[in-house]
């Protein structure tokens, strides 16, 4: 049964075929939620086992990239009796269609949760146009 | 190969159960399962682990009844008080529960949970009542 609930509550991470990863671990894909407010577009992530120390994220012309590596010390001396979900680290990437503001970009993780703070950028905000009605 | 070999290596039994729970999950019957866990057994105690990230620990609710341990919780949504419109709606919010049936009565008293970086961590102690006795054999 472990396979299956797995599957179904953290879902294993995709790499493009001729690519390889360095890091011997099971890479998974967050769960996202991605608001777009007025003035920027928010990101949650759930990253459990990841603090601000080990996430990493990168924007790059419009592609954002998030990886964080979990650090979970395992209970020592114990037999693991019923695995349900598996331990490993977290990568996920995304297109961005509106213009970001690069150097107000703000990052906070809170028990395992990644929030991104993308601030939309001067020019991309959308403008206001006010409708005048003719006599 | 010896048939006494291929049994060792592929015990017949144990894959029909494997595959009695592949098919058990596609009736969705372990989709409740939730949050799920990893269990870890010593001799002398159980460490339970899960991944509730975001939650506040005041609202984890645990409960210790002889064997079984229940998990009660809330996960609030994220709510923006201005105008937000949703990309993508994936993470998890709401209440959960879930008892799981442990291999030993526990230490009610004893046991000790922690929560970091959205992980969970429960330790729980065997009951002392519970720990198989060591009998001295005596010669006359």
């Amino acid at each position: 049964m472990a396979e299956m609930t797995l599957e179904l509550q953290k879902k294993e991470s995709t790499m493009p075929e001729g690519v390889e990863r360095t890091r011997p671990r099971r890479v998974y894909t967050p769960a996202v939620d991605i608001i777009e407010r007025k003035d920027d577009i928010v990101i949650f992530a759930d990253m459990p086992g990841v603090d601000e120390q080990s996430v990493d994220i990168t924007l790059e012309k419009n592609v954002l990239s998030i990886y964080g590596k979990a650090d979970i010390e395992l209970p020592r001396g114990l037999r693991l009796d019923a695995s349900e979900y598996g331990i490993g680290d977290y990568q996920r990437t995304f297109t961005l269609s509106d213009e970001i503001d690069r150097d107000r970009i703000e990052a906070i993780v809170k028990n395992g949760v990644l929030k991104l703070i993308l601030p939309k950028a001067e020019a991309a905000r959308a403008k206001k146009i006010k409708v005048k009605a003719e006599r | 190969m010896l048939w006494s070999d291929f049994e060792r290596f592929l015990d017949p039994w144990r894959e029909f159960e494997r595959m009695r729970r592949a098919l058990l999950g596609i009736n969705g019957m372990t989709a409740t399962d939730f949050p799920a866990v990893n269990v870890w057994v010593g001799p002398d105690n159980a460490v339970v682990t899960t991944e509730v990230p975001g939650i506040d620990p005041d609202d984890i609710d645990i409960s210790v009844v002889d064997r079984s341990l229940t998990l009660r919780g809330v996960r609030q949504p994220e709510e923006s008080k201005e105008e937000a419109s949703y990309h993508r709606r994936e993470r998890w919010s709401g209440r959960f529960s879930r008892t799981i049936e442990l291999p030993f009565a526990v230490e009610a008293d004893k046991v000790a949970a922690r929560f970091k970086k959205g992980v969970l961590t429960i330790d729980l102690p065997r009951a002392e009542s519970d720990k198989p006795r060591r009998i001295t054999v005596t010669s006359n």
